[in-house]
């Protein structure tokens, strides 16, 4: 999407045109041939219907691994980067869709197309109940109280409703299935992940670009002046908080059904830091921040430090003999990781979108420099 | 029969804590004039403005909209019955670029919601390209077809104060509060701005409430004017009345020993 780098000389001749998502020919081109490309993908690998393994298998995983957590990093996004209101506890929130979806289809039959949105718009309650404390507090203090939602969620879901949830052990879930077609490979779940995320995408988007994201934006940008210019404060942040965790339920829903079995231990605090820092390094506030972000934490974190792991292996023992070696392979990934955000914080502090922006412009102006 | 004055401050007091701010003040802005209000530092004069505009709600009196008590209101409300501002320390959204600013302050007229604006079928681009037409006029009336997509942080401080006022009007207020939109500005910027505020009492005939330190500018383009030192509300005349109030004289330049 929108991936409208152009050259200088081609200008917008309508309001319709200047507004538009793809405002040229070649736009449209670019977005709709990226993403039959992607869709292709499937089928070149191995265990597709063609045979031939074109494609790693891997890479589907991987795909769908990206699409689940841009969907649900999209969410941060409005919230965060869009309308200023932290949140601790998008993990959570995703908890609650996955756990939702799962218990409507197992304890009630129900099939994945129904459960699907009924976790989504729950989940979206939750997180309007959870946004409330933004009527009064801001900043870290509002930090704090979603950091709430991060507890008594999963809290809630072990304990009390032990019952329906499995507790601490894993819950199977049922694979989706359409006029008999089971949608258990995870090759045919691409199928209704990938366009499932590029809707969200684009409603996100959407929403940015017209009247409701104008407000959002204005809260953030100054709040003060947004009431005073006719814009109801706190009822679009609690529509921030709804849609943000209405975007955490879809993406959690999809995790559920996509791997079929479901555990606690994949929605904790440090899920959600995580989602924070995917958004920081990709761009908050940018239609397109959350793919770059959680693209490239998951290259850099199951592709990029794995591979540059043994090499650096033997630097650290050698440097310092007291450390124990084996202490030392178990560190490695955490540091590096820790180590390269540190790096791109102070490269790029406003995110590779950012950084894309700056492309695009300098791509139209080429070759003046200004 | 006497028309209805456009806003009526019926004895507003304001205290924060022990301060009194404001002190029962009292006076009408009519129709379709250009009303200022002015007083040395610390007289009250924002919190006046904030005061009518929902920000500050007065301990006491009323403060009257077309003749409807606004007192109650919230501040977007009170945006939504036609009341904008302008302020004194530049309060743009920072970030968004000078034709979303003005866009941003379209809101109370368009009518896209969180689901329609997601879809954005039919309706929803309609209004934008709609509300999108209405905010190139201002752009073009307040001269800022080269700075449209310019990001406002990255303005000169002249023309955040123009974008600012743009936003003001993109809102179609009926009543319009400006507080000291000529604060900072060379003698220049300074004309420019007061042939925009001119142009739009002109040609929208609307009503403009005024704070300025600038006192020939004062004199020259306003109807009214009215005088606050310490909260309290000191004269109250037409311009060639409050050049010559001993009260004003005295508030600005002190009492011969």
């Amino acid at each position: 999407m929108s991936a409208n780098i152009r050259p200088s000389g081609v200008f917008d001749t309508s309001y319709g045109q200047d507004i538009s998502i793809n405002r040229t020919r070649g736009d449209k081109w670019l977005s709709n041939g990226l993403l039959i490309a992607l869709l292709l993908v499937p089928l070149l690998t191995a265990e597709g219907p063609l045979g031939i393994s074109l494609v790693p298998q891997l890479w589907i995983g991987l795909i769908i691994r990206i699409a689940i957590f841009a969907i649900a990093v999209q969410g941060l996004n409005i919230l965060i980067g869009y309308t200023g209101q932290i949140s601790l506890g998008h993990a959570a929130f995703m908890a609650v869709g996955a756990y939702t979806s799962a218990i409507l289809a197992r304890e009630l039959g129900m099939s994945f197309w129904l459960a699907l949105p009924l976790s989504a718009l729950f989940t979206g309650g939750v997180g309007l109940i959870f946004g409330l404390p933004s009527l009064r507090v801001k900043g870290f203090y509002l930090a704090m109280a979603t950091l709430a939602a991060q507890f008594i969620i999963p809290w809630i879901l072990r304990y009390p409703l032990e019952g329906i949830t499995g507790g601490s052990r894993p819950l199977e879930v049922p694979a989706p299935s359409l006029f008999g077609l089971s949608f258990a490979h995870e090759n045919a779940m691409f199928y209704i992940i990938i366009p499932l995320a590029v809707i969200m995408a684009l409603a996100a988007r959407n929403i940015a670009r017209t009247r409701v994201g104008r407000a959002f934006v204005s809260v953030r940008d100054n709040d003060l002046a947004a009431e005073l210019l006719g814009i109801n404060v706190f009822s679009y942040k609690l529509q921030a908080f709804f849609l943000s965790a209405l975007y955490a339920g879809v993406a959690g829903c999809l995790l559920a059904f996509e791997s079929n079995s479901l555990s606690l231990d994949k929605f904790l605090l440090d899920r959600s830091i995580e989602m924070l820092a995917m958004l920081v390094i990709g761009g908050a506030g940018f239609p397109l921040g959350p793919l770059f972000g959680v693209a490239f934490v998951n290259l850099l974190t199951q592709n990029i430090i794995p591979s540059i792991i043994p090499s650096v292996k033997g630097v650290l023992p050698s440097l310092f003999p007291f450390l124990n070696p084996i202490n030392v392979d178990a560190a490695l990934s955490p540091l590096l990781f820790g180590l390269a955000l540190m790096v791109f914080l102070i490269i790029a502090p406003r995110g590779l979108a950012h950084r894309w922006e700056i492309l695009k412009i300098s791509w139209k102006l080429r070759p003046y420099s200004h | 029969m006497t028309e209805l004055p456009k806003l009526e401050v019926r004895n507003i007091s304001l205290s924060f804590g022990g301060i009194r701010a404001l002190n029962h003040v009292a006076f009408n802005v009519p129709t379709g004039s250009i009303f200022a209000i002015i007083g040395p530092n610390g007289a009250g004069k924002t919190s006046l403005i904030n005061s009518i505009n929902g920000f500050y709600h007065p301990q006491e009196g009323a403060v009257l909209f077309e003749g409807q008590d606004i007192s109650g209101l919230p501040a977007f409300k009170r945006a939504k019955l036609g009341i904008s501002r302008t302020f004194q320390n530049i309060a743009l959204y920072t970030n968004m670029t000078a034709l979303d600013n003005l866009m941003a302050a379209r809101h109370i007229h368009m009518r896209t919601n969180l689901l329609t604006g997601a879809l954005y079928w039919g309706s929803a681009r309609a209004e934008e390209i709609e509300h999108r037409a209405r905010v190139e006029e201002i752009i073009d009336f307040l001269e800022m077809e080269s700075i449209r997509k310019t990001v406002v942080g990255n303005l000169s401080y002249g023309l955040r104060k123009r974008v600012e006022l743009g936003r003001a009007l993109a809102l179609e207020p009926t009543l319009l509060l400006l507080d000291e939109p000529m604060a900072g500005m060379n003698v220049e910027e300074k004309e420019d701005m007061a042939r925009f505020i001119l142009d739009i009492h002109e040609r929208q005939k609307m009503t403009i409430l005024l704070i300025e330190h600038d006192m020939g500018l004062v004199m020259d383009i306003s109807h009214r004017v009215v005088a606050l030192d310490f909260g309290r509300k000191i004269a109250e005349g037409t311009p060639d009345e409050i050049k010559k109030n001993d009260a004003v004289i005295k508030a600005y330049l002190g009492q011969e020993a």
